[in-house]
């Protein structure tokens, strides 16, 4: 069998591993030369996940309680694809946000902003035959943050997401349109090419959006590698 | 049209809210098969303070040496797959049955090994790198082994632990003298 080809990044479309506006990024970046692994070493098939790694709520943030969530409803749907826009099947997404007030249910999220009793802010999906995810979710609040004086994060999603092999794992976030936290960000902008950034940011759809109920954004994702057929053999 | 890879960005410190479901429980609970393995370990910044906020995934072949090959589970986890996130004190532990030779090429074998991804609060991307087992006659054959400088091989190699039955010891060192070599892909 021919291992697919694994391509060269564009430049500027990653972020680097030290990058000072961020300060965390200081003293837990490699200094030393990254040692590059010539491509036959890197494929590495990814791990296979069964559908029951999904509960049946896990996909809506908003019924994972007895009652619904402060905030405003939101659905954020898209498609995994990888980088031939072939859709990525049985991907596994894991996703983790604060509430609308800004605040995560995590025991090192000290700020003064309010915990929801109905919000766990955690959730998981595995995307269908074409590639296809959706969540329902509140929109989370912006919060402050230690990295510089006034210093808050754009609202944002986190995304988790495994693909055909090790070199298509990405962990990631979503962002919102209109944001105007966005060009104060550090996280955000440490993606240096201007249109790799903007594919973070979701698209409001309002042909998804639905009438008295939960307006919409859009967020494809694309992986890195190509897909192999055994992805898709696997999946059950 | 090649598409462009979504960009990376950090996990941040909250991610056992969408992670922890999958990290792996009881891993330090007495294991008595001989054939998996415990590793423990802590996670170092360039300072050398121990990293409370960071979660490896390790991607493990099984005793064939292949990949991703397992079916998942009833509960629809994979074997080839352990998440292990820190502890206050920047220690880890996991247990993994031990992974045969790993095949590349025509036929050419790698040493076993674990493929280790690290993510942290402060890493924008995760790293890459590999944990082979001590004392490992395949290790001195090793093509990835071999093609990272000498000076800095031992720190991709875990330690026997001398305190621990069996358990090997391998930290994670994301800056300074003793740096983990880490891979670009």
């Amino acid at each position: 069998m021919t291992e697919p080809q694994i391509l060269e990044e564009p430049a500027g479309t990653q972020p680097d591993y030290h990058y000072p506006p961020y300060v965390s990024s200081v003293l837990r970046s490699p200094r030393m030369p990254l040692v590059a692994l010539p491509h036959a070493f890197l494929h590495c098939e990814g791990p296979v996940f069964g559908h029951s790694i999904v509960g049946a709520l896990d996909n809506d943030l908003t019924a994972q309680h007895a009652a619904e969530p402060i905030g405003e409803r939101i659905v954020v749907h898209g498609r995994v694809m990888d980088e031939d826009g072939r859709p990525l099947r049985n991907a596994l997404i894991e996703v983790w946000q604060a509430n609308a007030a800004g605040r995560y249910r995590h025991r090192s999220d000290q700020s003064e902003m309010p915990l929801d009793p109905n919000f766990s802010g955690a959730g998981r999906t595995m995307t269908d035959s074409e590639g296809r995810y959706i969540f329902r979710t509140i929109k989370p609040g912006p919060y402050p943050w230690k990295n510089h004086y006034n210093a808050w994060r754009p609202a944002h999603i986190h995304f988790s997401l495994f693909g055909a092999g090790i070199v298509s794992r990405l962990v990631t976030q979503m962002y919102f349109p209109g944001d105007p936290l966005q060009p104060f960000d550090p996280i955000f902008n440490s993606i240096s090419d201007e249109k790799a950034r903007s594919c973070l940011v979701s698209r409001f759809d309002m042909q998804r959006s639905e009438p008295d109920r939960a307006l919409a954004f859009s967020f494809d994702i694309v992986l890195r590698g190509a897909q192999q057929t055994p992805f898709e053999r696997h999946a059950r | 049209m090649r598409l462009t890879p979504s960009g990376s960005q950090t996990v941040g410190p909250f991610f056992r809210i969408g992670l922890e479901h999958l990290c792996a429980k009881d891993a330090a609970a007495k294991v008595d098969d001989a054939e998996v393995v415990r590793v423990r370990g802590r996670v170092f910044d360039g300072d050398g303070v121990p990293v409370p906020d960071a979660v490896l995934e390790i991607w493990h072949a099984d005793a064939e040496g292949r990949f991703g090959a397992a079916e998942p589970d009833q509960s629809g986890r994979s074997a080839c797959f352990t998440r292990a996130a820190t502890n206050d004190d920047g220690s880890f532990c996991f247990a993994i049955p031990r992974p045969g030779a790993i095949a590349y090429g025509e036929g050419k074998k790698q040493a076993p090994h674990f493929a280790v991804l690290v993510f942290a609060r402060g890493l924008l991307r995760h790293l890459m790198t590999r944990m082979y087992f001590p004392g490992d006659p395949a290790n001195a054959e090793d093509p990835v082994l071999q093609w990272v400088p000498e000076v800095r091989r031992s720190t991709l190699i875990a330690r026997v632990n001398p305190q621990g039955r069996g358990e090997l010891e391998w930290n994670v060192v994301l800056q300074g003298n003793d740096e983990t070599v880490f891979f670009s892909w």
